[in-house]
């Protein structure tokens, strides 16, 4: 039978698919456990959620969580650094350590005939760290000179002055590698005091997923973590302070730049705060984003790539927070093209809440991406761990997956509006431009966003 | 015990009277299938004067094609699923991942766009994804700390006349310079059925795949067999060169040409770069930024490719260290490891690593590296798609003796290209007796 061209072929019915199943456990210690079977190859995914991000850096100690977390793999007991490395090595493990800004995961993928010498390294690791001061100074220099390294990556400059024109001075003002001014006080009591206050069971999540029963992943846990006593003094920890949706900004600023003389491209920001990860209209931004900046076939996309060529991609998205997320446009632009791609950003942003609301057909995308792709980021253990580590990150629900699907399918056109009328406005956002001042400065004028905010590539 | 028997991919393949080569594997744990093309085009096939064409070419397969004349995206985010494309100096591939459901769908596009892209593709969206490319060039290359690097190191390994001088993203020139004439060509001469090789993988039964690509690509007329590009390089000399760069540290690039994918001494020198350099347990990790701390990272890989490889050290100087230190640690670890070959230890560490990463492989079905990617990679450049162990034994049969051998022959001193990248206006930062070189 050949082929039909007269029309692209129906997409049948949405293939049933059991998400997977959470079994939670608490050890003696208060230790949180989250397991999940996931049969497929022989490997083991375990993923430490600690409640220490950036947003725990105390003031004036900004980069302290990071490099607290980098120097905790840095020799344990009496090993080195090197015999860490070799300990994970010789298990073939793929060890990652990600500090964002509410928490941060480190994880460890091995082969299942490991996973026990594997939860055992990493309960080393995070338990009994060496913290030596020869180590502490290699590591805070090598930090120092990442972060003068970084002042010539445009986007790693833009999101370092993004973060800080919505912030100002909160601790979710900083990257979490911190500052300069900040590494350069930071002493290695620093990092075994913050240890000693913050890496304790009972502000530890533990994710294991594997070919093994809740039992045996449980197991794993179990005989590597439950002797992480709980230190009984008390600690007194401030939680954040609030932000509110201007930021910490004394004066509001439109308009910024970072000057890098003769760049070839403008790398863009647009944006401002807009909501926590747990609103309840969270499924409505889904699809708002989607419509406006999320996809490939986005507005934004579509726009500045597919009909102006100015970009070789735009987008947009909330970078999920438990307070105040920033919502922001995203796009590196030719420096000719500059202003009109900032226009056109502007134009999308205000057309969304209302001079262009979804059409049937642009909900129906949007909707039908989102739901219809969502079991493929099951595949894998480890994709597994770490989708079950952000649901205990937000405080959702274990039914969380099962209930996806049908919370975007009730998501209608006016919700969206009614969701960008709220969280997004084009007269609060800020427009970051990480580019070739000189010569983007006059187009920028007849923006009407005001005079720009100069700022230096490590603000 | 070893979990050896697990590391199989398995998959049954069958040829089309076009010459299409149809692979397929089965996996079931996810409702989703993996739809993986590889055309055998890429850089090494583009004449001169026209550097960039192949990946231009890959733009426009997403843009339209005769019976579905608008942007590939829409139908199949509408249905779920996620798709993309790459260009290499040898292939070029093109996926989706879909659910079970939209099969039909993602085969239908993929042969619309193999037997009728041209009426497709208009002046408007030539001209607008050569824009997008220029922007892909300057937000990867140019505006980039040490973006041209690769760039310089290439074009000193291959002459002019070889097919890896240049990367395949081509030059800003050429790209610029490129007309709509020119796809026609090229879409004739490698676009076709038997140049290509369609992988399924996923949750599809193999009787069903079979039926559905003969049913989609079975009424495409084959082409010619697209003649192999055969160019040789040789390095007689030590070539120094230098490039200045908005960079705040120096950093210095090493390169030898090497043996081409799967050739004798490809797995060694794989080896021989993680045991070298990836990773706090390698030996110039250890020495140049652990004990010495004259450097802020090091890494080294085998690029192995068609028709020839290139083995590349790169190694930032921490402040305070000098490109000729780092340098000269770097020759003294060679020479150590061309004298005595590496410790059995070191073997023993990578066999387990080598294991591991095999299987990690076998998590995923679609995308870049997905199992239905890696079948379609031996297919095409091994013509078989079950090299799967056989390239794991490669790795596993690899010795100590081998692996200094390898070095010996292919790390010479005498016969290498090093780079360094300095910060704008501190030429004296590079090694001595080097060369400045342009690249835009």
């Amino acid at each position: 039978m050949r082929a039909d061209r007269s029309r692209l072929p129906d997409v049948g019915p949405d293939p049933a698919f059991r998400f997977p199943s959470i079994a939670r456990h608490t050890l003696h210690n208060g230790l949180q456990v989250r397991t999940v079977e996931h049969h497929t190859v022989p490997v083991v995914t375990l993923v430490v959620q600690m409640d220490t991000g950036a947003v725990a850096d105390p003031p004036g100690r900004e980069g302290l969580a990071a490099i607290t977390a980098d120097m905790v793999d840095e020799g344990t007991g009496s090993l080195t650094a090197i015999e860490v490395s070799e300990g994970l090595a010789r298990i073939g493990a793929a060890y990652d350590v990600d500090v964002g800004a509410d928490a941060t995961h480190f994880s460890l993928t091995t082969l299942s005939r490991f996973a026990d010498r594997g939860a055992t390294l990493l309960a080393d690791i995070l338990l009994r760290p060496s913290l030596r001061a020869s180590d502490f100074d290699r590591v805070r220099q090598m930090r120092l000179d990442r972060l003068r390294q970084l002042k010539d990556l445009p986007s790693a400059v833009a999101e370092r002055a993004f973060l800080w024109l919505m912030y100002g001075e909160h601790p979710y003002g900083h990257l979490s590698i911190g500052t300069a001014q900040a590494l350069d006080v930071l002493a290695l009591e620093d990092v075994a005091a913050f240890h000693a206050a913050r890496f304790r069971p009972s502000r530890a999540t533990i994710t294991i997923a594997g070919p093994l029963s809740h039992g045996g992943l449980l197991r794993l846990a179990d005989e590597a973590f439950s002797g992480w006593s709980e230190d009984s003094t008390p600690v007194e920890m401030e939680e954040p302070r609030e932000v509110g949706l201007q930021g910490d900004a004394a004066v509001p600023t439109r308009l910024a730049v970072v000057p890098r003389d003769g760049a070839p491209q403008s790398e863009l920001r647009i944006g401002h705060l807009s909501a926590r990860r747990n609103t309840p209209d969270y499924p409505a931004l889904l699809v708002m984003n989607a419509v406006l900046g999320g996809q490939f076939v986005s507005r934004i996309n579509l726009k500045l790539r597919e009909e102006k060529g100015y970009t070789y991609g735009a987008r947009s998205g909330f970078d999920w927070r438990r307070g105040m997320t920033p919502f922001s446009l995203q796009a590196s632009v030719h420096t000719a093209s500059t202003a009109d791609a900032i226009s056109d950003c502007l134009a999308e942003l205000d057309g969304i809440r209302g001079s262009r609301p979804p059409s049937e057909q642009e909900m129906s995308l949007a909707k039908a991406s989102l739901t219809r792709g969502y079991p493929r980021g099951f595949e894998t253990a480890q994709q597994v761990a770490r989708s079950v580590a952000q649901l205990a990150l937000f405080g959702l629900p274990d039914s969380y997956f099962e209930e996806f699907v049908p919370r975007v399918h009730a998501v209608e056109a006016a919700d969206v509006v009614r969701a960008a009328e709220r969280y997004v406005d084009p007269a609060r956002a800020v427009t970051l431009v990480v580019g070739d001042y000189e010569a983007v400065a006059e187009s920028l004028r007849p923006l009407g966003l005001g005079e720009p905010q100069v700022l230096p590539a490590d603000v | 015990m070893l979990g050896v028997d697990s590391l199989t991919l398995p998959f049954n393949k069958r040829t089309l009277a076009n010459g299409l080569d149809v692979i397929v594997h089965e996996d079931h744990h996810v409702p989703i299938v993996a739809v993986n093309i590889w055309y055998h085009v890429g850089s090494k096939d583009e004449q001169p004067g026209r550097t960039g064409f192949a990946h231009l070419f890959e733009h426009l397969m997403f843009e339209g094609s005769e019976h579905h004349n608008a942007g590939f995206f829409a139908p199949l985010q509408q249905a779920g699923g996620v798709l993309n494309g790459s260009t290499n100096t040898d292939r070029t591939n093109y996926w989706e991942v879909v659910p079970t459901s939209a099969v039909d769908l993602a085969l239908w596009m993929e042969s619309d766009r193999m037997g009728y892209l041209l009426p497709a593709v208009t002046p408007e969206r030539f001209e607008n994804q050569r824009d997008v490319v220029l922007n892909e060039r300057r937000q990867n290359y140019e505006n980039r700390p040490y973006g041209f690097a690769l760039m310089a190191v290439t074009a000193a390994l291959f002459p002019e006349d070889h097919p890896y001088h240049g990367l395949t993203i081509g030059s800003a020139d050429d790209i610029r310079a490129m007309r709509l004439e020119d796809v026609q060509a090229f879409f004739r001469a490698y676009y076709h059925p038997a140049n290509a090789s369609l992988t399924l993988a996923g949750d599809i039964e193999t009787a069903r795949a079979f039926d559905l690509a003969e049913r989609y690509f079975g009424e495409l007329p084959p082409g010619p067999r697209a003649a192999p590009a055969r160019r040789t390089a040789a390095l007689a000399s030590e070539v120094r060169l230098v490039l200045e760069d908005r960079v705040e540290m120096p950093r210095v690039y090493m390169a030898w040409l090497s043996p081409p994918m799967f050739d004798a001494g490809d797995a060694e020198l794989d080896l021989l770069g993680d045991l070298l350099a990836n990773g706090k347990t390698s030996r110039l990790y250890r020495t140049l930024v652990y004990e010495r701390r004259v450097a802020l990272d090091v890494s080294a890989h085998q690029s192995s490719r068609e028709l020839a490889g290139f083995f590349l050290l790169v190694a930032t100087a921490a402040p305070g260290g000098s490109l000729s230190d780092i340098a000269a640690i770097i020759d003294q670890e060679l020479q150590r490891l061309i004298e005595a070959g590496p410790s059995e230890s070191e073997m023993e560490r990578a066999r387990v690593q080598v294991a591991a990463h095999f299987m990690y492989r076998l998590q995923t079905v679609g995308g870049f590296g997905g199992k239905s990617d890696q079948l379609n990679a031996y297919n095409v450049l091994r013509g078989d798609p079950g090299f799967f162990p056989a390239d794991l034994s490669r790795y596993r049969e690899a010795t100590i003796v081998s692996v200094r051998d390898a070095t010996a022959r292919f790390l010479g001193f005498d016969r290498r290209v090093i780079l360094s990248v300095v910060p704008r206006g501190q030429h004296g930062l590079a090694l001595s007796g080097s060369k400045p070189v342009s690249v835009s």
